[in-house]
């Protein structure tokens, strides 16, 4: 360090291929033989990924593509499904308008997933048309996103739009027997499709019924205390298979024998139940986070509990615990695979790979079923993670 | 207080907070106990009218089954009971390998996103983002896909140190006791001693403000020695090493497919999310932490080891203890794989003694304690890692 050195100006950052690899890849000895180590594994890694990729049997995968997407869902009928997500993507554009850069990333997936999906099903044997609708979906994600640019649509009525969104759809999925709609009894849903039903249901579902328990959990009542706590902490401890297990296999022994429990109501039973206690723990650290000032001053205000509550407490504990919870959406839908081992006959995305493997001339298919499988849920939870960090550097949360 | 101006008036009672507040703990303990007397009655009828029992006495009887690996000795004559505790013990085996193996791949994948190689930490967080946004049963049924590709006996794939990979497993070598072993372990509590005492003795007088690093190091060399020198002495352990013959290894240790794939993919799986909770701890010591460290002229070695990881640990500790607990309930997929632990064991159990409320009643206790016993260790260790507030 001579006296020139310290007049220089501090070192500018890096500038230049060259100086970007010598700080990041060639720092030091040991970091260069690091690079070079790892870059010709990975290298190697790549081309033979890049072999096998080549080589696979995909047709396992294109010629049962409608199985994978909507299971036995009858084909006449993939219309209630279109109308669905025509729905969806009308109200995540209109949403993404006036919302945030986290909503607007996720519509933003959603209309590039369809359409990636549109690609996939135009080289398989679904043929041109369901491509052509997929796309269209897309581009109604897009066409609702600029008009509602022009002309913003007010937030309430979409709020209660996509309450409406998740019971009609179901309603619409469903039917019901004697009406001109027609039922589609779930054991023919499957797929990708069941995926999000057991998914979305469950977290709708176990949303209210979390709340209400990390309330409890809060109580001064000692019972209220008592009761939520052991709930939550019983659920918590033991592995979610086994609470499937007793609601699919022994819910049947607790109700009288006259009621008939459709498996798929009992698949969302269990996982709303499990991901109850987790919402709870999530909702109960967005609780803790509120001042006590804002208690005090509710109570000061001649507020009571129940006024306290839904006007004061929640709206500032829910609104902190979004990106929690959108984390645990993506746990309950990569747990939705495990529906499957649990028995009750339920086909979603990975029981759909097991039944295609079954089929005589696909045998010895696996890699590409489950590599398939794998992707489709990577990228379903890339994004929904990636928006979720979005939406925690847009709220501030851990800052205030 | 007896001159109190006003007298309160009586408050009545439905306004009554003392009064509401009971009412409404009675009506959700009465709510509660309803729907579970409803639940219980219905189990009672439907069990009658099914001819189905509810009890424990089936522990008794001769399970019938068969469990491909076990810890403990069985064999299909043995009771459920034993069925049942061969799964317990498989669980907490799994568990427990598969606790540290990820805690040392996790804390690897956590310091390797924070370096300064920029191809080390992309490749880490490649590996965390893949195992986060898949699900890990689906790459447990990959994994064992996998395994059950790999080569036939035949041209098993050879590793270093006499390890074979191929189809039937994963073969090692397993390490036997010698004649020696005893006195091999004698030396070894003998050198222990004396470095837990050159270690006391150096941190007194490192608190009375002399330097004490020599015989610190002295207390690790001599422990070295004295290892090293009583295992050279006695040659305690020799290597049952797997040999090939013509359809199969013999000796050594053998761990199957299944097992491996269990093993294997909980590990990875979890590493994952232990590395991203070892980088978070570690990124939450403030800069300023480290900067006043080497102001005060502490070593990059004394930096991290008396600065920075104690304060790391104690964000760690919680976040990681939900982890391990994650480990031991996922080991439960294992049935995927065809492995036989407690769940998995259970299953057949329910099925053939045809009583699966006592069975799953039996399996969700155990966890229940498995998980409460992970948390209380954790939790002991917790408390005194953290800093002990006035």
């Amino acid at each position: 360090m001579t006296a020139d050195t310290e007049r220089l100006p501090p070192p500018s950052d890096v500038v230049g291929p060259r100086a970007w690899l010598r700080t990041n890849l060639f720092g030091s000895w040991a970091s260069s033989a690091l690079t070079v180590v790892l870059g010709t594994v990975l290298l190697l890694v790549a081309v033979l990924a890049a072999q096998w990729v080549v080589n696979a049997r995909w047709g396992v995968v294109t010629e049962n593509l409608r199985l994978f997407l909507i299971g036995q869902y009858p084909f006449d009928q993939a219309w209630r499904i279109w109308l669905a997500l025509a729905g969806l993507s009308v109200l995540a554009g209109l949403t993404a308008a006036n919302s945030g850069a986290a909503v607007r990333t996720l519509a933003l997936w959603l209309a590039a997933g369809q359409s990636l999906l549109g690609a996939l099903v135009f080289v398989s044997g679904l043929g041109p048309f369901v491509a052509a609708a997929l796309v269209f979906n897309a581009a109604l994600v897009w066409v609702s996103y600029y008009m509602a640019l022009r002309r913003p649509v007010p937030r309430r009525p979409l709020t209660l739009c996509w309450f409406l969104f998740v019971p009609l759809a179901f309603v619409l999925l469903q039917g019901w027997a004697g009406s001109p709609l027609g039922a589609v009894p779930t054991r023919l849903w499957g797929g990708l499709l069941l995926t999000f039903v057991l998914a979305v249901a469950s977290i709708v579902l176990s949303f209210p019924f979390g709340v209400l328990l990390a309330l409890g959990r809060r109580s001064d009542l000692p019972v209220l205390r008592a009761l939520s706590t052991a709930y939550i902490e019983i659920v918590r401890g033991v592995p979610l298979i086994t609470i499937l297990f007793t609601a699919s296999i022994m819910l049947p022994f607790f109700l009288p024998l006259e009621i008939r429990v459709d498996a798929l109501v009992s698949a969302i039973g269990g996982l709303t139940l499990f991901s109850a206690a987790y919402v709870a723990e999530n909702v109960r650290g967005g609780l803790q986070a509120i001042p006590s000032g804002q208690i005090e001053a509710a109570n000061a205000i001649g507020l009571n509990a129940f006024q306290r509550n839904m006007y004061i407490v929640l709206p500032q504990a829910l609104r902190t615990v979004i990106p929690a919870n959108v984390g645990l959406f993506i746990s309950l839908l990569k747990d939705t695979t495990l529906v499957f081992i649990a028995g009750g006959g339920l086909l979603e995305l990975l029981a759909i790979g097991r039944s295609v493997l079954a089929q005589p001339q696909w045998f010895g298919a696996h890699l590409e079923v489950y590599v398939f499988i794998s992707a489709v849920f990577f990228v379903l939870c890339y994004t929904m993670s990636q928006a979720s960090y979005r939406l925690e550097a847009a709220m501030g949360v851990g800052k205030r | 207080m007896t001159n109190a101006p006003v007298r309160a008036t009586r408050t009545p009672p439905w306004r009554n907070v003392r009064v509401l507040r009971v009412i409404a703990q009675l009506v959700t303990l009465a709510v509660v106990l309803i729907i579970g007397w409803w639940l219980v009655n219905n189990l009672l009828t439907n069990m009658r009218q099914t001819r189905l029992s509810f009890g424990f006495e089936f522990l008794d009887s001769t399970a019938g089954f068969e469990i491909g690996e076990s810890l403990v000795p069985y064999s299909a004559t043995d009771r459920y009971r034993d069925a049942f505790l061969v799964g317990v013990a498989n669980t907490l085996l799994i568990s427990l390998i598969g606790i540290i193996l990820a805690t040392l791949l996790g804390i690897v994948t956590g310091v390797a996103r924070l370096s300064n190689n920029w191809l080390v930490s992309k490749i880490a967080a490649g590996y965390v983002e893949l195992m986060r946004n898949t699900p890990l049963l689906v790459q447990l049924v990959l994994i064992y896909a996998v395994m059950l590709q790999l080569p036939a006996i035949s041209n098993s794939i050879t590793l270093p140190g006499s390890i074979f990979l191929n189809q039937r497993g994963l073969f090692l070598p397993r390490p036997v006791a010698e004649p020696g072993f005893g006195a091999w372990l004698t030396a070894i509590v003998i050198g222990v001693a004396v470095a837990i005492g050159l270690h006391v003795l150096a941190s007194r007088r490192e608190a009375a403000g002399q330097s004490a690093g020599r015989l610190r190091l002295a207390g690790y060399g001599l422990l070295l020695v004295i290892v090293a020198g009583a295992w050279i002495a006695t040659s305690p352990l020799g290597l049952d090493v797997p040999v090939q013959e013509r359809f199969n290894f013999v000796g050594g240790l053998t761990i199957s497919p299944e097992l491996t794939a269990l093993l294997f993919g909980l590990v990875i799986y979890t590493a994952a999310f232990i590395g991203e909770v070892v980088r978070g701890g570690i990124q939450a010591v403030r800069r300023g932490q480290v900067e006043a460290a080497q102001a005060i002229g502490l070593s990059d070695r004394q930096t991290l080891r008396l600065v920075v990881f104690p304060q790391a640990l104690r964000i760690i500790v919680p976040p990681l203890t939900s982890q391990y607990l994650n480990l031991a309930k996922n080991s439960s997929l294992a049935i995927a794989v065809g492995f036989a632990d407690l769940f998995s064991v259970s299953r057949t159990m329910a099925n053939q003694t045809g009583q699966p409320v006592s069975v799953i009643v039996l399996v969700m206790a155990a966890y229940l304690v498995i998980s409460l016993l992970t948390s209380l260790v954790m939790n002991l260790y917790n408390r005194r890692v953290q800093v002990l507030e006035r």
